[in-house]
């Protein structure tokens, strides 16, 4: 099984060897609302950890995304762009954001697991 | 100081709503389902809206009220029968829009119904412009709450009977639990629908019997794509203090007769404007990709000069593309113009078109 880690602007980052797939939690998809646009990292483009890697907007507002992590993005979901919809249906799995290369894997440490974000989501209600 | 709550702030919590705090009151955003949901539910069926915390203004009086009322707005009041509404403006004498407004000629004078932000300072102007001479009661014991979308009016009969004989932008008495209450065959979504007036004691009632009935409670948020799709104004985004209906494009609710006579309130730089004509118009206008300009979006023109900008911008949900709202440069307000919207440093290409996004479907009536 693979890992999964969190982070505190809501993303969830699943890591499989060198790759790491990154969304928005399911929490972050319930605050949000119904989300009507993403816009994703190109394709090879570099992302520096805590940086700007794309937005989502819901009917209400537009928030932007950030990598919690540094490296390359090799795939981005075009499924997500196509139907935004999704992210609100299924944000832990099949509406994923975009894979990066992992630049330093000492940067997954800071990150939390599964149960340390529950807490951290259930006392920020942000 | 503490947000007002409506009388069905209980019913609300009851089916789940988020709540957010608009002009003074805690007012319900959206429900679990979502804006979406909500927004298509309205178009499809009809949803129930609670409005309570907008402004209702009685102004007693007869003939010389009539008079003086017109004094002030551009409504030809003394050709509209009991018992219809109008759709107005209140302005400074500059023609620069305090609030926008409905209007309804009722037994005892006027009725009139405020946007919740402007209500109290509505209610100063007129009674200043008014000399003191009426009595005005701004209403802190009735509710207000629509019923919107296709299936309004054969659900509204069953709990109402003869509701359903209003023509658009009339109303009438009803009786509900023994209380007299005020109908209207109006409302702000580009639906056939109704806003009812009734006490607080006994509008909770009254939402529990719709909701029994098959109308769903939907929340400021899909009232908000629901009048952006129709195509109508957000007092304080779409039109303010800083712009005039010539502007706004509202010159449809402006009285033909009271722009010869004149003698309201602003009919100069109306006149003035409609004549020259005004530097910047009100327009729709639609990103060609799905892109989401905001309220304050910068509208540029093909040489890159800024001409203007968004008020009030989301994902219409019937129409499934983005719209928006935004004043431009009057040169470039002709239909099919070219225009380019900068969001997060990037420019994308929009159009200027036709108004409403999503076509109406009001009852034909007497107008």
């Amino acid at each position: 099984m693979s890992d999964v880690k969190f982070s505190k602007e809501h993303e969830w980052l699943k890591i499989d060897g060198d790759v790491a797939t990154i969304g928005i939690t399911k929490h972050a998809a319930e605050m949000l609302g119904d989300i009507v646009f993403v816009e994703l990292p190109d394709l090879g483009s570099n992302v520096e950890k805590d940086s700007n890697a794309g937005v989502v907007e819901s009917t209400k507002a537009a928030s932007d995304v950030y990598t919690p992590i540094s490296g390359e993005v090799v795939e981005n979901n075009q499924t997500i762009v196509d139907d935004p919809g999704k992210i609100n249906i299924d944000p832990e799995n099949d509406a994923w954001f975009f894979k990066l290369k992992i630049k330093d894997k000492s940067e997954l440490e800071t990150l939390m697991n599964k149960e340390e974000y529950n807490k951290f989501a259930t006392e920020s209600g942000t | 100081m503490e947000n007002i709550k409506t009388a069905l702030y209980n019913l609300h919590q009851k089916h789940g709503a988020k709540f957010a705090p608009f002009a003074g009151y805690q007012m319900p955003i959206q429900y679990p389902e979502g804006i979406i949901d909500e927004h298509k539910y309205t178009r499809s069926n009809a949803g129930l809206f609670d409005v309570s915390h907008m402004g209702q203004l009685l102004i007693k009086g007869e003939n010389e009220l009539t008079e003086d009322l017109e004094k002030i707005f551009p409504l030809d009041l003394k050709s509209i029968s009991l018992n219809q509404s109008k759709y107005s403006f209140l302005m400074n004498e500059e023609a620069c829009i305090y609030d926008d407004l409905i209007i309804t000629k009722v037994k005892d004078g006027y009725n009139i119904i405020l946007n919740a932000a402007c209500k109290n300072q509505d209610y100063e102007i007129i009674k200043k412009l008014l000399d003191d001479k009426y009595e005005m009661i701004l209403s802190s014991s009735l509710s207000l709450i629509a019923i919107q979308g296709p299936k309004a009016v054969t659900i509204l009969k069953e709990i109402i009977k003869g509701s359903e004989n209003l023509n658009f932008m009339n109303g009438d008495w009803f009786k509900y639990l023994n209380e007299n209450i005020y109908i209207t065959r109006s409302g702000y979504t580009g639906e056939d629908g109704f806003e009812i007036s009734i006490s607080n004691n006994n509008v909770e009632e009254l939402a529990e019997n719709l909701l029994l009935n098959g109308v769903k409670l939907i929340g400021l948020g899909a009232r908000d794509t629901l009048r952006l799709e129709a195509g109508l104004c957000l007092y304080g985004h779409d039109i303010d203090i800083e712009t005039t209906p010539i502007e706004a494009n509202l010159k449809w609710a402006i009285s033909k007769k009271r722009l010869t006579t004149g003698g309201f309130m602003g009919f100069e730089k109306i006149n003035s404007q409609i004549k020259s004509g005004t530097r910047k118009l009100r327009v729709g206008v639609i990103p060609k990709d799905r892109i989401i300009a905001r309220e304050k979006t910068k509208i540029y023109n093909n040489d890159n000069e800024i001409i203007g900008e968004i008020t009030s911008g989301t994902f219409g949900p019937s129409v499934q593309k983005p719209i928006t709202l935004g004043y431009v440069d009057s040169k470039f307000s002709k239909l099919e113009t070219e225009v380019f919207l900068e969001v997060r440093g990037k420019k994308y290409p929009a159009k200027i078109c036709k108004l409403p996004f999503y076509k109406k479907s009001y009852v034909k009536g007497a107008n």
